[in-house]
This record gives C-alpha cells, structure tokens and sequence, in this order.
C-alpha cells in the first residue's frame, strides 16, 4: 500500500452549537481515485472546503507528503497542488478555453501577455488528458456543451502540476455519453499520478471509476471502503446508516 | 482544422501539430477568411454592422444632400475636419464608460463630472488666477476623486451603480450650478486649450503620425509572433498582417492627405480689394489625442491582467473570485478610469465651445452610452471594446452633421438616433439568437 499524499486525521468543524464534522478521518492516494459519498448534510462540502481552504478546520491534524499543513488559505491549498472543480464550475463564458485555464494566473513578460506560452501549455494540458471533444482552444466556451465545460474546468484544474483533485458532482448535469467522457477523465487524471477525490452521488459512477469509497454519516466517517471488494447495497447502507462498520479497511 | 495545408509564403509559421486541438490560427488567408466568415454568421460580428452603418449613411448623406442642396456639402474635407472634433467630445465618454459596462455597471454621471470638473478648471483661472496647468490638474483630480467614491460605494459598499451614479448626476449638477453662479458661462480663455478642437497639425507632423501609427502597429503584430513561435504554436498566415498593415496606409494616407488639403474659405474679390479668405490645412489636433487614448486602453484592455480581469467579472464574477482576483479593487480602478477619460471628455467640449456652463455635459452621457451600444459593447457585460464605441460615436455623429445639413431639426435628430440605436440592439440580439442564443 502506497503512502496516502493527503491525510485528515480527526478533523471538527463546527458553526455556532452545529458541529458538522465530528472528528473526520480521509485518505488519498496519488494515482487512485477516491469517492466521497454520504447524504445531504453528512458534511462533504464542509469537508471539502477545508480542503480548498476556504473554510479552515476547527481542529484536527491535516498531512500532506507527511508533513503537517495548516490549509488557512485557497493560496495555501492552491500552493500545495491541491484544486477543487466545482459543481458551478465558475468558468467565463465570454472568455476562451486558454483564457479560463489561466484566469487569475496568466502568463505574462515586459508586463503583457505572452499568449504563445499560454496556449501552449493549455492544448498541451489538454492532449494529455486525451480530449478529443474540443476543436479549438481559443474557442469561446459559450460555445461548448456541458461535458466539454467540466473537460475545461477539471484542465484548468491539473494546469499547474497538481496533486490532488477534488471533483464535485462532475457529472449531475451531463447525459449519458457526456458522464462517459467525464469519467474517463476522471480515470486518465488518476493514471497520471494525480489523487482524486470524487463527490458523488450517483454510485454507478462510482463503482465504476473509484478505488476507494469513503462514507459520511451525520459528520462522521462511517466506512473507508475499497471498491473491488464491496457492493452497491453496503454502501447505500452506510450512506443511509443501517449499516455500521467498526474500522476502517483501507 | 484538419484540413490544414502550407499556404507556401515566406512566413515562417509553424505548421499545425498533428493532434486534434487546434487553435484557430492555421491554415492559408483562404482558410482564415472562411474561419472569420462562419464567426460573423454565428453571431460574432464585432463592429461590422456599425462599420457598415456609418459607410451606409454617409452613402445615403453625400446623395441626400447633393439632391436637397444642388451642391454637395456633405462629403467634403471640410465637414470632415469638422466631423472629427463634433465627434470628439462624445467619442471620449463612450470610451470612458466602456470601462463600467464591461462590468455590466453604468456611469450616469460621466457627463456632468465632466461639466462638473471643467466648471472647477474654469472658475480656478477665472476668478482665482490659478495657472492653467495647475486648474488642469485640479479639474482631473475632481475626476479622479468622483470616480474612487463611485467605486467606494458600487464596488465596496455594494450599492448598484444606477442609483449611485444618478445620485451624482443630481448632486453634480447643483455643484456644477453653485460653481458658475450667476455669469451664465464662463468663457475658455487658455489657449492652449482651445487649440486641441480649433487648430490642425502641421501637415508634415500628420505625416508622422501615420509612420507611427503604422510602425506600432506592426510592430505588436511581430511581437505577437514571435511570441507564438518561441512557444512553438501556429502563427496567422503573415498575408494578414501585411493585409492589416495595408489597410492602415491606404485609408490613413487617404486620410492624412485629404485634411492637408487647403479646406479654407477662399478669398473674395471686391473690386480690387481681396476681401476675407483663410488658410486651413491639416489634421486636427484632437485626432492623435483620441488614437493615443484609444491605443493605451485597448493595450490595457486586450494585453494586460487588468483588462482580462475586467471581462472575466463582466462575465462571471463569481469565476473571477475564485480565481483569486481582487473584484472589488478591479471594480473600483475601472469607476477611476471612467471619471478620468470623462474629464478629458470635458476638455474637448470646453476646447470646442470655448465656455463653460452650468449644464454642459447633462445630455451628453445617454448619447455616450447609446454610442457604446450602438458600436456593439452589451450592457450585460463582459463583451465589447473601446473602438466599437468610438465606431458607434461616429455613426450618431454622421446623423446628426448629416441631418443638420438636411436643415432638418434637432428634433429629427433624436428621433433617427433613437431609432438607430433600437436598430442597431435589434441586429445584435438576432444575430446572437441565430449563433446559438448565448445570453448577451
């Protein structure tokens, strides 16, 4: 077993009298994709906005590479190599593909923009995922469909060498072969080294692209699953809470 | 793009990758025509229509008038000379206010904090003896300072800029009124001031100014690709620089000559005495003014992270923010910008009517933004640039010289105006519609 890059070790979180995470344990492994499941308000998108660092833990030890990190900041997050590809995606319709991939980090020498270099490293970024859907990178994404949008939101995400990933939702506004494109993806990001972290939940996604499974309960980690040796009425048992499980498999 | 071939010129341009993504800049000027063909047809037309507009109605103005008048009066060097500083003043607002529109904010002060400023600069020569450069700078810090408190409240406060700003257009005026008390207008009496919208350039110094017009521009096309091809992308076909370059030479050079045409009035004999007649040759003073405004904001706008920011909140604020951009200050810098360029604005009016009064620039905004729209920025955001506002200005401007040489009202006027403007947000959102109806 590979050491995980990222590891929440009893991780809280409350607001006001709620306290939404109540000592919340996560692993990732570089190369592997890992889900988050659990109903609303089990505390996933707390959860992953302490890892953005947009909504700092109230406690709990966060390590990555095996060092202690403290995630105050998106820039610390953002520092670290890890992204978060929202469900809204929050991308510029008015601007191009290179020109979202780059928003808030542009490339620029004497003071303006050197387009070459960023558009460049966008197609290639974009060939390594394998997109074949995307006909020109300087099209204005008004123009592409929702599976092409999340392709250039989860690119811009992996533009900067990062490490982990963290995918909400990716496919709960897309059709059918759109969420194959998507998951596929998904799939190549893990195979080049990356860890992933996807919320979802639909559970055929899951099963089909996810090594690891991890179920939140009312706040708590219920269940760390590996995929290969579960079923789909286990998890849906812990994600609803007639199930429990005393340690933790992976 | 698969069908990419070598256009075969001496261009040095990187052929396309073999991978699947392309990026819209291979293949020969017949590939490119077609690319930019089908963006037009898919609703992306730019300033075409007002392009086509304005060549249009001077068609239309130069038969019109010939018919009415017997005589043509229309399309002459003269009304031209004239055309360029009536457009001056309104051509500057409607670049300033791009700024906010970008946003998808508005500045319904920009008229009066013009009026406004150049009530201060006049009342400082006036009635304190302040130098004119040192009123000058007043006047632009008066701007300036309007600006930062619309951004203070719009940006940072969170107010929207509609109110705010026509809060000021209020408030402005009665500053405006107090200011000029009572003299009924206060006449300019810088000349230096009075130079930019009365005097022309040496017809050598017009000259010049093309050589530069032409040398900067190619220069930021070379710029462009060597930038491209260090990083080894795909460069345009180099025809279409060499198109673009010519393009400026030919309408420029036609342009330059034109003005240094003696457009004087010619003398009249009496008898034996010369009566009257002037000498009026070359380009008016504002011209470069106005290219060297237009030049910088485009560069700021196109080329910089300011103005990339800029469109990126004019389309999705909430992308923006994530994206670490510091919305508020973009915001705030982009209402200072605005305020500025209406000062200069102000400026070319007072320059052109030679005073000032308590109700100059009141009627100028909505033109200003009609300009805008009319040139093709959209009022939602995130879409448009400085030269199709400044194309838009040229287009009422042409309405209303051309309908005042028709000896037609003012009241006719505004009707076409408003009837172009209607027009002109009709033919963007069909074209839109039909390109994949994209909100904006």
């Amino acid at each position: 077993m590979a050491e995980p890059i990222i590891e929440l070790t009893d991780i809280v979180k409350s607001f006001g009298p709620v306290s939404v995470l109540k000592g919340v344990n996560l692993k990732a492994y570089p190369g592997k994709v890992t889900a988050l499941v659990g109903d609303n308000g089990a505390g996933k998108s707390t959860l992953i906005k302490g890892l953005a660092g947009v909504q700092p833990y109230d406690s709990g030890v966060v390590t990555f590479d095996g060092h202690e990190v403290h995630l105050t900041t998106p820039r610390v997050a953002s520092g670290l190599g890890i992204e978060v590809v929202y469900q809204d995606l929050a991308l510029a319709d008015n601007l191009d593909i290179v020109q979202n991939m780059f928003l808030g980090r542009e490339e620029t020498s004497w003071g303006t923009f050197d387009e070459g270099i960023m558009e460049k490293q966008a197609s290639d970024t974009l060939r390594s995922l394998s997109v074949r859907t995307v006909k020109s990178v300087r099209q204005k994404v008004s123009s592409l469909s929702g599976g092409q949008r999340q392709t250039v939101a989860i690119a811009r995400a992996v533009l900067k060498n990062a490490r982990v990933v963290i995918l909400d939702e990716p496919t709960a506004a897309l059709g059918v072969a759109q969420t194959e494109q998507v998951l596929n993806l998904v799939r190549r990001l893990a195979d080049q080294g990356v860890a992933v972290i996807l919320i979802s939940h639909n559970l055929a996604d899951i099963f089909e692209v996810a090594d690891y499974i991890s179920v939140l309960y009312l706040g708590q980690m219920v269940a760390e699953l590996e995929t290969a040796t579960t079923t789909r009425d286990d998890v849906v048992g812990y994600i609803t809470g007639t199930k429990t499980q005393a340690g933790a498999s992976a | 793009m698969s069908d990419f071939k070598n256009d075969g010129t001496l261009t040095g341009h990187v052929p396309a990758p073999t991978d699947l993504i392309g990026s819209g800049q291979e293949g020969s000027l017949m590939d490119q025509v077609r690319a930019w063909t089908q963006r037009v047809r898919g609703g992306d037309m730019g300033v075409l229509p007002a392009v086509g507009g304005f060549v249009v109605l001077t068609i239309l103005f130069t038969i019109l008038v010939q018919v009415v008048d017997g005589k043509q009066t229309f399309l002459t060097v003269l009304n031209f000379a004239n055309l360029a500083q009536q457009v001056a003043p309104l051509l500057m607002l409607g670049m300033a206010l791009v700024f906010v529109i970008l946003l998808g904010e508005i500045d319904l002060s920009a008229g009066v904090t013009a009026g406004s400023s150049m009530a201060i600069f006049v009342v400082l020569i006036a009635r304190f003896n302040v130098p004119w450069g040192w009123a000058l700078l007043a006047a632009f810090g008066f701007g300036l300072l309007i600006g930062a408190l619309i951004g203070f409240f719009v940006a940072r406060v969170g107010i929207p800029s509609f109110v705010v700003t026509l809060g000021l257009f209020l408030g402005l005026q009665g500053v405006q009124e107090v200011l000029i008390a009572g003299s009924g207008s206060i006449p300019v009496r810088v000349a230096e001031i009075r130079a930019i919208q009365n005097a022309n350039l040496e017809p050598w110094m017009g000259w010049v100014m093309l050589v530069i017009v032409v040398a900067v521009s190619a220069a930021t096309s070379f710029w462009d690709r060597r930038s491209r091809t260090r990083a080894g992308v795909p460069n345009r076909t180099i025809a279409l620089v060499w198109a673009k370059l010519a393009v400026i030479v030919v309408l420029g050079g036609a342009a330059v000559f034109a003005f240094n045409l003696n457009r004087g009035t010619p003398a009249t004999q009496l008898g034996d005495v010369t009566v009257g007649g002037n000498q009026q040759a070359g380009v008016p003073i504002v011209v470069p003014f106005v290219l060297v405004i237009l030049w910088l904001g485009t560069f700021v706008l196109d080329r910089t992270k300011y103005g990339r920011y800029l469109y990126a909140i004019g389309g999705n604020a909430e992308a923006a923010r994530r994206a670490g951009i510091k919305v508020v200050l973009i915001k705030w810098i982009a209402f200072v910008i605005c305020s500025g360029l209406a000062v200069v604005s102000g400026v070319f009016t007072a320059s052109r009517v030679g005073t000032v009064d308590a109700g100059m620039g009141r009627a100028l905004v909505l033109s200003g933004v009609a300009a805008a729209v009319v040139g093709g920025v959209s009022l939602f955001g995130g879409r448009g640039r400085l030269i199709h506002a400044a194309i838009g200005a040229l287009v009422i401007a042409v309405i209303t010289n051309g309908l005042g040489l028709l000896h037609l009202s003012s009241g006719v006027v505004y009707v076409v105006t408003g009837a172009v403007l209607i027009l002109a947000a009709t033919v963007d959102a069909l074209s839109r519609r039909r390109g994949g109806g994209v909100r904006t």
